[in-house]
Parts: C-alpha cells; sequence; structure tokens
C-alpha cells in the first residue's frame, strides 16, 4: 500500500474541488429522486385502481358457507331424515408452494388413498386458485388432531363446521329417500347442474334427488380477511346461508316401518299407496343399502359390495323392477273382458289346460267349468287363456295401456322405469315381425312379453277397484310445493297421470268381488285372509323361465318362480293398495300374499284406532254377494269422487249399499 | 492552528433532517412490525439511532485528519475482518455477514468498511490532488474498492458489495478522470458483464431468479417474483393518501416481504401514499443537498472527497432500494438509509453523518 503511504507531501489545502462537478452531482441527486417519484407516480396515482383490486383479491378469501339442507318428514311430521354437525376438511391451494410434494402426507393423515387425492385436486385444475377444494367430509377427532398437529407444514388444510345427512340406520326407506354425494364432474357438464360447483353436494337418487332444488336450501359465504399464510384475521362481511326447506312425504312412518319388518330378509319390493290420491304410503325394495355411507366417507369394500350384488341393492324395485306380472294381470284381462261384454257370458271347461294352435297351455289344477266369477278366485289360466285368445292381442293391449302399463306412472322419484306392453305394433316395431296370435296365449295370464313394475301393478289394479280413477302416484305433497317447483315436477316426471277410464258399475262390482273373493274361501289368497277387513287382492306367480308348458312348476333358485300379491282395502274405492313382489319367492299366495296382508292389517287397525272414538269397531260381514254398486256409475271424475266419500275405514265401510 | 470547534458550527439543519426521518422510520417500523414477532423493532431502532446519535458526536470532535491517517490502518484490518467473516462468521440464511461478539450483538463488518473506503479513498485522492489521473491510479483507485468487494461477495452479500461502487466512482468523478478514460472504462466493463452474462455461471441461482423475476414478475408469483409482486402491489394499492398507520393490508397481512427492513419504503407507502412517499423523497432531497453543501464548504480536498462519498453512498442505496421497492431496479437487498431497520446500516450512517458534521465544523480552519 505504498501508494497512499505519504500524503503529507501534498499539503496544498487551499485546493479545492471545482464547484461545477458539485452541482453536476446536485443535479444528479434530483435527477434521480425524480425518476424514483415517476416510479411511484406510475404505481399509485396511474395504476392505483388496478393495485387496490389486487390487494383485495390477496386478502380476501371466500370461503363458502354450505347451507344446511332441509329436513324430511312422514306425512305426521316425524322426523326421516335429519342433519348433523361434523367437521369438513378443505384444501386451499394457495397456501402451498409445491403441493405435489405434500400430496402424500395429506393423504396418510386423512386416510385416503394418495390416488384419490391426485384426482381430486385434478378435477379441480380449472377452477380459480382461491377456491377451495373439498377433500373428505365427517373426519375423525384423530384426522382433526392431525391438521391441527401439521399447521405449519400443511397450512393449506382447513377444517370447517358443517352439517351434514343423517339418515335412518339399516337402510330404512333408502330407495324412497336416496342419498346425497358430491356433485360429478358430469353432471357439472349438463345445463340442469348450471348453479352447482365442484365439491357441492346434490341429492343422487331418490326424494333427495327430486326435490333437491327445495332441500339444498342457498350456500351463503363468509368474505375473510387472511393474512399471506392464510390465517383468518377479520371478517370483512358476510352472505348468511338460506337453509333449505324442510319436506314432508306422504309415507306413514308406522306403515313403513310394518312394511320394512315384513320385507326383512326378502329380495322384492313392496309399495302401498292410497288410490284417492296417489299418495304413496310405504315403498320398500330389498335388498337396501345404507344411504350413510354413501352421504359420507364411501368404502371401497362397501361400493364393491353393493355393486357386486346379484339382487341390485341400489335398485329402487318399486319403480325399476320391470318383470312378467303373472295372475295379477288377469284383473286386466278381465276388465278387457268385461267391458268388451265377452267374458260375461263365457263358462270354461279346466282340465288342467287346454290347446291352442297346436299347443298344450297347462293349469295348475282341474278347476271343472269357471266363469267370470270364479276366474279371478280361483286364478284358473285356462279361462284366460281362452279370453285372450278370443279377445286378440291388440285388444288387451288397450286395456293395459288404459290402467298405465308401459308408461311411467309419474311418480315423484328419478329414473322410473316404463315396462313393456306387447301388440302387433309393438312387435313390429321392436322385432320388425309380425305377431302370432299363439303368442297372444300366455300374454292371458300375466307371461310372454309383458312386463310391469310394482307401483304401475299397485295404480293399475286399484284404479280398476276405484271405479276407473287413476292417480299419479306421488312420494310429496303437491300443494305444499312452490308453484313453480310443482309444474317443474309434473314437467319433469311425466307419466299417465290422472286419468278416468270406463267401468261399467256392473264390471267394476264383478271385478271387486271376484278380487275379494280371492281371499275368500276357495280363493287362492284363503290363507290369508283378514278377519273383520274387507280384503280383496289377487294373487300372481310369474315364471321367470318361460316354460312353454304353463304355470305347472315353480322352478329353482334364479329360475325360481316370482311371487305377486296385490291387495287392497276395502274392496271398492279402496283406501289402500299395497304390491308386494318377492323375487323368486314362489307362490304369490305363500311369499308376497301374507306381506301384503300384514301391512293391511296395520293399516286398518291404525285407522280404526284414530277414528275409534267416533266408530265402534263392529263386525260387519264382508259384502259378499256385492249388492247394486253406488247409483253414480264411476265414469268422470266428479262421478267418482261422489262414491269415494264415505267412512274411510276399512271394512266397516259401506258405501257400496244402494 | 486549529481552531477549537464548537457546538454553533454543528450542522444543526441537517440533524433536524435526520431526526425527522428517523421519527418516521421508526413509527413504520413499529407499523410494519405490529402483527409478528418482531414488535420490538421500534423500540430497538431507537436505540440504535439513540447509539448513533452519541457517536455521530463523539467522531465530530476527533478531526478528520486523524481520521485520513489511521484510514490506512483502518483499511487493512477491515480487510483481515472480511476473511475472518468468511471463515468464522456466522452463518445466517446460506451467507455468512455477521460476527456473534456474544450477549446477543452481531457485527456486520461490511457496513463499517464502507466507512473506511471513504476515508481511504478521499486520502488516495487527495494524495494525486494536482496532476491527471493516470491509467495505473485509476487501476489502483478500483484495486482500493475491488478488494473488498470481492471478499463481501464471497460471503455472499451482493448488495451490500455494490454500495462499494460509488464510493470509487465519486472519487474517480472528483478526482478528475477524462471522458475518454470513462467511455474506455464503460466499454470495458459492458465487455465483462457482456462475458460473465453468457457463461451464466457468474451468478448464485437465488441472484440469477431475483434478476429473472425482475424482467418479469409473473414468471414465478410464488417464488422469487412473489416479493417484487407484493412490493408493487402494496406501493399501488397505497394511491394519493394512502391506507393509513397500521392500515396497509400488504404490509399487515404479511403479504410485503420484510417489511420493516428492505421493504420499509413499500410499508410507508402503502399507508401513507404517493403524498407521504414523496415527502420522504424531498427529505432525502433535503438532505442530500445539505451534504453537498458541506462538501464545498469543506476547508480541504479530502474533507470534500470525504462527504461527497457519504453522498455517493446514500443516494446509490436510495436509487437502488426505492428503485426496487417501484419496480425500476432488481431485488439486491440494500437497506434504505435512516428508514430501514437494521444497527449496523444506522450505525453507519449516523457515523458517516458525524464526518460530515466534523469537516463542516473545522470548515474555516485556515
Amino acid at each position: 500500500m505504498a501508494f497512499i503511504s505519504n500524503p503529507e507531501r501534498h499539503v496544498a489545502r487551499d485546493e479545492k474541488v471545482a464547484a461545477g462537478k458539485l452541482h453536476a452531482t446536485q443535479y444528479l441527486v434530483v435527477l434521480m429522486l425524480a425518476v424514483l417519484a415517476t416510479g411511484m407516480w406510475r404505481l399509485q396515482i396511474l395504476g392505483a385502481e388496478n393495485y387496490r383490486v389486487l390487494a383485495q383479491a390477496n386478502r380476501i378469501r371466500k370461503d363458502p358457507v354450505r347451507a344446511p339442507r332441509g329436513k324430511i318428514f312422514d306425512r305426521e311430521g316425524r322426523i326421516l331424515v335429519d342433519n348433523y354437525p361434523s367437521v369438513t376438511c378443505y384444501l386451499l391451494r394457495e397456501q402451498v408452494k409445491d403441493l405435489q410434494t405434500d400430496i402424500p402426507l395429506i393423504a396418510r393423515g386423512l386416510d385416503l388413498p394418495v390416488e384419490q387425492v391426485q384426482a381430486t385436486i385434478r378435477r379441480y385444475a380449472s377452477q380459480p386458485r382461491y377456491e377451495s377444494i373439498l377433500l373428505k367430509q365427517d373426519i375423525t377427532p384423530d384426522e382433526q388432531a392431525f391438521i391441527e398437529a401439521h399447521r405449519n407444514e400443511l397450512p393449506e388444510l382447513e377444517t370447517r363446521d358443517e352439517q351434514r345427512r343423517l339418515y335412518p340406520r339399516d337402510g330404512f326407506a333408502a330407495h324412497l329417500i336416496g342419498y346425497v354425494g358430491e356433485v360429478s364432474e358430469e353432471d357439472l357438464n349438463s345445463s340442469k347442474f348450471d348453479f352447482y360447483e365442484p365439491g357441492d353436494m346434490v341429492g343422487k337418487s331418490g326424494v333427495e334427488e327430486t326435490y333437491d332444488g327445495l332441500l339444498r336450501g342457498t350456500d351463503g359465504s363468509r368474505d375473510v380477511i387472511v393474512n399471506s399464510h392464510g390465517k383468518e384475521i377479520d371478517l370483512a362481511g358476510q352472505v348468511l346461508a338460506i337453509p333449505g326447506k324442510d319436506l314432508r312425504l306422504t309415507i306413514d312412518l308406522d306403515l313403513q316401518r310394518v312394511a320394512e319388518q315384513a320385507m326383512e330378509g326378502r329380495n322384492g319390493a313392496l309399495v302401498a299407496m292410497d288410490p284417492h290420491t296417489g299418495e304413496i304410503l310405504a315403498m320398500v325394495s330389498r335388498p337396501t343399502f345404507d344411504p350413510n355411507q354413501f352421504a359420507v366417507r364411501l368404502t371401497k369394500t362397501y361400493w364393491s359390495s353393493i355393486i357386486n350384488d346379484p339382487n341390485h341393492p341400489l335398485m329402487n324395485k318399486t319403480i325399476q323392477a320391470q318383470l312378467a306380472p303373472g295372475s295379477t294381470f288377469k284383473v286386466i284381462m278381465s276388465l278387457a273382458g268385461l267391458q268388451e261384454g265377452v267374458a260375461q257370458a263365457m263358462h270354461v271347461m279346466c282340465a288342467g289346460g287346454a290347446t291352442f294352435f297346436g299347443h298344450f297351455f297347462a293349469c295348475d289344477k282341474h278347476h271343472g267349468t269357471v266363469d267370470i266369477d270364479h276366474a279371478i278366485p280361483w286364478s284358473c289360466d285356462t279361462f284366460y287363456y281362452t279370453l285372450a285368445n278370443m279377445l286378440g292381442i291388440d285388444t288387451i293391449a288397450k286395456y293395459a295401456n288404459e290402467v298405465g302399463l308401459a308408461q311411467r306412472t309419474g311418480v315423484d322419484l328419478p329414473d322410473e322405469a316404463t315396462g313393456t306392453m306387447p301388440s302387433t305394433a309393438w312387435k313390429m316395431k321392436t322385432q320388425h315381425e309380425k305377431w302370432y296370435a299363439g303368442e297372444t296365449i300366455s300374454v292371458g295370464i300375466g307371461q310372454g312379453a309383458v312386463q310391469v313394475t310394482p307401483l304401475q301393478l299397485a295404480r293399475a289394479l286399484s284404479g280398476i277397484a276405484s271405479g276407473g280413477v287413476l292417480r299419479r302416484p306421488h312420494v310429496v305433497f303437491p300443494d305444499e310445493l312452490p308453484p313453480d317447483m310443482r309444474s317443474a315436477i309434473a314437467s319433469t316426471f311425466p307419466g299417465s297421470g290422472d286419468r278416468v277410464i270406463p267401468l261399467s258399475p256392473q264390471n267394476w262390482q264383478t271385478i271387486t268381488d271376484a278380487m275379494a273373493a280371492t281371499l275368500g274361501p276357495g280363493g287362492t289368497g284363503y290363507a290369508v285372509r283378514l278377519e273383520n277387513i274387507d280384503f280383496a287382492g289377487k294373487t300372481g306367480t310369474a315364471q321367470v323361465v318361460n316354460h312353454s308348458a304353463g304355470a305347472t312348476s315353480l322352478g329353482a333358485g334364479s329360475e325360481r318362480a316370482n311371487a305377486w300379491f296385490v291387495g287392497m282395502a276395502p274392496r271398492r274405492n279402496p283406501d289402500i293398495v299395497v304390491t308386494v313382489l318377492c323375487e323368486h319367492g314362489g307362490w304369490g299366495a305363500e311369499a308376497a300374499a301374507p306381506v301384503a296382508a300384514q301391512v293391511i292389517n296395520a293399516f286398518v287397525t291404525k285407522q280404526r284406532k284414530r277414528e275409534g272414538n267416533l266408530l265402534e269397531v263392529n263386525t260387519p260381514k264382508p259384502d259378499l254377494p256385492a249388492t247394486q254398486p253406488k247409483p253414480a256409475p264411476p265414469a268422470t271424475p266428479t262421478a267418482v269422487s261422489s262414491a269415494a266419500p264415505g267412512p274411510r275405514v276399512a271394512g266397516t265401510s259401506t258405501p257400496n249399499r244402494p | 492552528m486549529r481552531r477549537f470547534s464548537s457546538f454553533r458550527d454543528f450542522d444543526w439543519t441537517l440533524l433536524t433532517l435526520v431526526l425527522l426521518i428517523s421519527v418516521i422510520s421508526v413509527v413504520e417500523i413499529k407499523s410494519a412490525t405490529l402483527q409478528t414477532k418482531f414488535h420490538g423493532f421500534g423500540e430497538k431502532q431507537i436505540i440504535f439511532i439513540l447509539f448513533g446519535l452519541v457517536l455521530m458526536f463523539l467522531i465530530s470532535f476527533i478531526d478528520y485528519h486523524r481520521l485520513l491517517d489511521i484510514a490506512p490502518w483502518a483499511y487493512g484490518i477491515s480487510i483481515l475482518l472480511l476473511i475472518a467473516v468468511k471463515l468464522v462468521g456466522q452463518k445466517v440464511l446460506g451467507a455468512r455477514r455477521w460476527i456473534n461478539l456474544g450477549g446477543g450483538v452481531h457485527f456486520q463488518p461490511s457496513e463499517w468498511v464502507k466507512l473506511v473506503l471513504i476515508l481511504i479513498v478521499a486520502r488516495f485522492f487527495w494524495g494525486l490532488v494536482g496532476r491527471e489521473l493516470s491509467w495505473m491510479d485509476i487501476a489502483k483507485a478500483f484495486a482500493l474498492v475491488c478488494i473488498p468487494m470481492a471478499l463481501v461477495l464471497a460471503q455472499p452479500d451482493l448488495g451490500t458489495s455494490l454500495t462499494y461502487f460509488p464510493v470509487v466512482v465519486a472519487g474517480l468523478f472528483l478526482g478528475g478522470i477524462r471522458p475518454r478514460q470513462v467511455a474506455i472504462l464503460i466499454l470495458g466493463a459492458s465487455v465483462l458483464i457482456g462475458g460473465a452474462f453468457l457463461s451464466g455461471k457468474r451468478l448464485k441461482p437465488y441472484q440469477q431468479a431475483r434478476l429473472t423475476s425482475f424482467i418479469n414478475p409473473d414468471a414465478d408469483p410464488k417464488g422469487a417474483g412473489y416479493q417484487i409482486k407484493q412490493s408493487l402491489i402494496a406501493v399501488g394499492s397505497g394511491g394519493l393518501w394512502g391506507k393509513g398507520t397500521n392500515k396497509g393490508t400488504q404490509t399487515q397481512g404479511d403479504f410485503l416481504p420484510i417489511p420493516y427492513t428492505d421493504f420499509i419504503f413499500a410499508a410507508f407507502c402503502e399507508e401513507h401514499g404517493f403524498v407521504g412517499g414523496i415527502g420522504i423523497l424531498l427529505l432525502y432531497f433535503l438532505i442530500l443537498t445539505r451534504l453537498i453543501q458541506n462538501a464545498q464548504q469543506a476547508s480541504d480536498i479530502p474533507g470534500t472527497f470525504i462527504v461527497m462519498g457519504v453522498v455517493a453512498v446514500i443516494l446509490f442505496q436510495i436509487v437502488v432500494n426505492i428503485g426496487m421497492v417501484v419496480g425500476l431496479m432488481p431485488v439486491t437487498g440494500i437497506p434504505l438509509p435512516l428508514m430501514s431497520y437494521g444497527g449496523s446500516s444506522i450505525l453507519f450512517t449516523f457515523l458517516a453523518l458525524g464526518i460530515v458534521m466534523n469537516i463542516r465544523m473545522r470548515r474555516f480552519v485556515n
């Protein structure tokens, strides 16, 4: 450092730095500060609005507040579906730098498969980053503790208290009520779900699906002021959630309970309906499933057990099973035969079957001479083979269509099946073949291509018993819906709806008396008769495999016949109709009829108990043989409604007395 | 020979301006640390300022010619200290910049070296008065500054090492460098920098990232660009009048990085707006103007050189820091003099101002 060692040799202290250089420095200072001021001007004056918006977006996070879903009650206001508080875990993508590295830890802590977490995040890829992702609902206290303990490592995890669905246990009324789940990707792409966002809970089946718009309410939101770590500092504002509307069903909890118990361990369906109004009183499908498992953490094992069950637990068989009605179809045959004027005079000799078009069609018994009054209670196949042959397929189809077969009933539940009613036109259209007259014979006993749902059958037979008045079945009281919802439901579920079909009083009486006789001595359902109850019905045993030999063998296992029973009380203008289907149950009289009898008994007992103060429980004889029906023929709706009133007590009703 | 200097000759105007900006600094530090675990920093800054004032008065009593006399020794010790830091210094965030003196006191030699450099450069050019600068002189001046610069750069601390540069620039400018020499130097530097840039190995990854993010802040909004982006949002959203003390959402919500040190001007602009920011610039303008006046009034060449060295360093830090905050400069990590929190930075500034006072008090010596 020799070059700085000796400054003293230049002790020229009077020398000065040129003033110009210092002035230049002064100008440089001004210039530099002016440049900085320009930079500030650009941001704070010109860009102020833009940056204000950015600053707001930085700190304000919109947290959705889920609206509690409406509760569901039975017709008497007893609770069916409730909510309970639970904790849901959300993922906030804004809070994380490298999400992918966190995924394994998140998956472990929340007990989720890694692929599922990745798939969930992928699903939200196109959504704005500030939108939170629903990771897991109804997390356990352990999982909550995990999130709390990892606040620093996983700041992106957030828990929120939410209301969750609590369904009845053991799959009680599961098919009717349905369940909720996260809205799916496919759903979001359809216009029906325009107002839904990923993560929204949506009704997936049953009443939950149909009345989702009513039950779901309107989600609110909280504008939360957060710091850069996503920690909530303050609340900037909020939109309160509007809870969903409660829903009252037409279901009678007492009756549903009886029906559920009666169907326990069976494979099939039961539907009970008030034929006056179409209100469904009970609806059971077996096997059932636990909707709670669907609403919250559906496990893989449960899902595969449901999906691989050959008996289709998720299917609401009351409206989705399409099966041959068997002998229950004979009521519709009788309607056709009587209204066409051919059945009245028929006296068919049954010798255990008869031969048509060179084929022998069997009957299960030698019934001897059979007329229309005995054909139904004895369920004589020979009689109906003959009748079918006389009427021809298109006449049969005309009456079947009149009572609503091969059409949706219009029940306010999703995915109702239509069923099938063969005809010449139907065969030409579906198989491009001519109808052979020989095919008509087995249709006469509800076999062949005829397929119905239990609800269709209930509506058709009770409609006939009500003098030709058919109602649109429903599970929610239309009067209690907002008008726009009511019309939306009507247009979403078009069906044959409310209608009146021509039925002469004499024919009405003939058919209903014959159905009552089914439960009388010699009738196929005599074993399940109910003392003091005017109980009418029709058994059915539908072959699963079409034996050309006729209904002589039941078959076994999955080829065993399906057992049917349609029962009602009282016989005319019934207050209740119950259809029971026991798949592969064997004889309708043995497998299905006792179930229906239990439900009808419970219904009548309850009715009597309620109105016991008004009416002594007397024991009138079932009015067999029936007297003249009421003067007003039920040919028009007004006429029917005048026929319908009277004591709504099955078994004690005497509306048909002149 | 030398007249005893009195407090009447002390630059009270300059001191008032400096104290004014110090008070603003404390208020803003308190606001910026309100929601954080650093909420005692306002008080600590007051202590630094008081300590700085004491040092300022003390150093103003020692004739600056004494300081010039010991400058070579101080320079040598500084070089040794910088080497020591590299060897035994405390490693914080990947860089060795501090020496732990025990009792929670950390010593950052690189800040003090600035002061020594100002003195040694003044002394060097004082020795060259009266003759034209040769290429050898220029090389020697650069060598004086570049040795400590390289050591600080190796810590690594790009920001502080850059603050040494204006000292030599100011010295060369005042020392009479000719335009032709300037042109050749710029050309040579361009070639060097261009070569370094092309080889691409000279900068640490974080330094490269800072440069990239300066050019395009949106490239990686959560990474290196995050700081610039948040700073721009803070300044811009402050608008004309600001959001009010303690009410800056960017500052209080911890979106703005280190709002009490490097980004304090962004925090201030958010809470006090364009008007407040211009106010600060005005204060700096007055301080710098006052310093240049003092440089003019200095009784001899080294006095002028010292004051102008201080001016150069302070101006450079203001331009680079505020330039960074408003998006005109890349992120370099240079504190804003008198505003940013930090003992070393505050003490350096007050010591530097103390020497300026010293020179002013002796302006009538002859």
